[in-house]
């Protein structure tokens, strides 16, 4: 694996893992693909160049764990993972298929690499909470990184987290929300409205770092701030785009859960190629 | 039988989580607001740092506790039954059992012995919940001494596991030294004409009515069965064949729990009648503990009467058919 803390090759980096999600998908036939690119930049800078990880870490390792509450992102998850070295590239083929290691959302029994099982929205954040705590106990120094959705914060448990961390004072703990305003049913605004929600993490005590989730120097700045902080909790509240990275994909309901035919693979490959 | 001495079991939980977290650094305890009823308040006097209030919020207590669980520790979790196995039942799923995490719920206040707070408080169903989880062990003490004895036993075994205890205090049925093993049955008593298997405070109500049964020469085993889940299949299958008829009893709906579980290894494997003593479909209401557990049939003649109808069932059709 490649770590870098230059901001174009990251970029790079991150669009062959655009290239690899939408190719997994479109093979499986099922999967969620506006929700894998719209946080793949900043799980881009986490694994290949913010986490201290490294395949080859035992359990005891003083390492950076990542949770992912929105456990339907999972092909964002998987590339990353794969082209980290946790498990054979030639895995992805077989994303959703029976005995396979890639199960449809993140079932840490059967993947390398992945820490908790994750896919019912609204548990990660407690989840990543808990290894905060453990890691406290142990005097172990990693950051416990979490990605949330903007729909997924209507879950009432992730507001019983955000009370944890910081009535714990869990400074071990970033949380992400991956703001791209659409759920499954609509906008989030209409669905059911979150807003003002850097306010609501503010109020619940954390400190909240808004950015831009696309702006790969944003996103490596606001990580390193907010690590930095000490005391409480961080929030980075990304703004993201749905689908990002592809034309036809960007900003699409319709794309949430359903996967490219060959030919919008195709077309998506020759923007990808073309940027 | 009567006369005996009764102990609280969610005490003996407590003194015990203690005595276990000064031996093993690893153990820590959550709980969310109940601390001091479910006496998990014993274990955050002597570590502080190593208690977690987490509020009135079930859900994150176990996820919470998951996460712990992967960091290492070997957390205890404590809310009542009905909330700890009700409120938080998808997170026991996803964060705890999908993963295999050894986290350890127990779980105070079950059953209808919980008493006035009323039917939102007397969980009748956490059994059922937990019995269907993938990887969940599920265990029902009897007694002070069995809880004691579960709980040490449980923070040296990996996996998810939930204990129930309860409120009231249970009449005591083991001496001190009493070993427990997960997954195994206990014979208290031996009868070769009906078989009685129970949980809980049902055990000592089981007792009871074997005694019941004797002055009328019926001879009734008794069996404690604190492991709901692995349940004990070669004991219930003994039982079976050794005695043609079966009652079951458990302070607990007769859907899914004990009673349900006794069947499905009965219908299987060694067909014989089965009558289970529980809640029947419905909800309780307030009252005292005693006087719930005899309106809603959960005592000692009850148990008598379903060991009646279970003998005569044996002399039924089906029965003789057998034997032809
Ligand atoms: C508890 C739970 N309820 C419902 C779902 C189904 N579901 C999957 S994704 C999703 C919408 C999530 O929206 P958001 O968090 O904004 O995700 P993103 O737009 O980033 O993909 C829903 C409702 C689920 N996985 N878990």
């Amino acid at each position: 694996m490649k770590f870098t803390q230059d901001s174009k090759e990251l970029t790079d980096i991150a669009r062959e893992l655009r290239v690899d999600i939408l190719r997994m998908l479109a093979r499986s036939g099922s999967g969620h693909t506006g929700g894998s690119l719209s946080c793949i930049d900043i799980i881009t800078a986490l694994y290949f160049s913010k986490m201290n990880h490294s395949p080859h870490f035992g359990k005891d390792a003083d390492r950076d764990v990542f949770v992912l509450s929105k456990g339907h992102a999972a092909p964002a998850l998987y590339v990353a993972l794969a082209r980290c070295g946790y498990f054979d590239r030639s895995h992805l083929d077989s994303l959703r298929k029976l005995n396979a290691i890639l199960s449809g959302h993140p079932y840490s029994p059967s993947t390398p690499g992945v820490e908790v099982s994750t896919g019912s929205l609204g548990q990660g954040l407690s989840l990543a909470n808990g290894i905060a705590l453990g890691y406290r106990l142990d005097g172990k120094k990693g950051t416990v990184f979490c990605m949330m959705g903007d729909g997924e914060s209507q879950e009432g448990q992730i507001w019983e987290a955000a009370m944890t961390a910081a009535h714990y004072k869990l400074d071990n703990v970033v949380g992400i929300v991956d703001n791209n305003g659409l759920q499954i049913d609509g906008k989030v605004s209409d669905v059911m409205n979150i807003e003002p929600i850097g306010d609501k993490w503010r109020a619940f005590g954390w400190e909240v770092i808004e950015i831009d989730g696309h702006n790969m120097e944003s996103i490596m700045d606001a990580v390193d701030r907010a690590v930095a902080v000490k005391g409480k909790p961080a929030l980075i509240w990304a703004h993201t785009v749905k689908g990002k990275g592809v034309s036809f994909m960007e900003n699409k309901v319709s794309f949430h859960g359903t996967t490219p035919s060959a030919d919008e693979l195709e077309k998506a490959m020759a923007e990808l190629a073309a940027v | 039988m009567k006369n005996r001495e009764k102990k609280s079991l969610r005490d003996a939980y407590g003194a015990t989580l203690a005595e276990l977290g000064a031996q093993n650094r690893n153990i820590v305890a959550l709980d969310a607001d109940l601390s001091g009823s479910t006496r998990t308040s014993v274990f955050a006097a002597k570590f502080p740092d190593r208690f977690f209030n987490m509020g009135v919020a079930e859900q994150d207590m176990i996820s919470t506790a998951a996460g712990l669980a992967a960091a290492g520790k070997i957390p205890f979790a404590s809310s009542f039954a009905i909330f700890a196995s009700g409120r938080a039942w998808e997170q026991v799923r996803q964060s705890v059992c999908l993963s295999n995490l050894n986290v350890k719920i127990v779980a105070t206040h079950g059953g209808i012995t919980v008493g006035e707070d009323g039917p939102s408080h007397q969980a009748l169903e956490d059994l059922t919940l937990m019995r269907v989880l993938p990887n969940m062990t599920v265990i029902v003490p009897c007694d002070a001494v069995e809880t004691a004895a579960v709980m040490r036993r449980i923070a040296d075994t990996y996996g998810p596991v939930y204990v129930r205890v309860a409120r009231e205090k249970f009449p005591v049925i083991f001496d001190a030294d009493y070993k427990f093993n997960i997954g195994k049955g206990v014979i208290l008593r031996h009868g070769s004409d009906v078989a009685i298997i129970a949980c809980g405070y049902l055990v000592s109500k089981a007792l009871e009515a074997a005694e019941e049964l004797a002055e009328e020469g019926i001879s009734a085993a008794v069996v404690n069965m604190p492991t709901i889940k692995p349940l004990d299949e070669d004991l219930v299958i003994q039982m079976a064949s050794t005695t043609g008829a079966i009652v079951t009893a458990e302070e607990h709906s007769i859907t899914g729990g004990l009673g349900s579980a006794v069947m499905e290894v009965v219908c299987e494997n060694e067909p014989v009648p089965v009558i289970r003593v529980g809640m029947k479909g419905r909800f309780g209401s307030s009252g005292k503990p005693e006087e719930l557990m005899d309106y809603y049939g959960m005592n000692a003649p009850a148990v008598a009467e379903a060991a009646r109808r279970a003998m005569a069932l044996k002399t039924g059709p089906v029965q003789q058919n057998k034997k032809d």
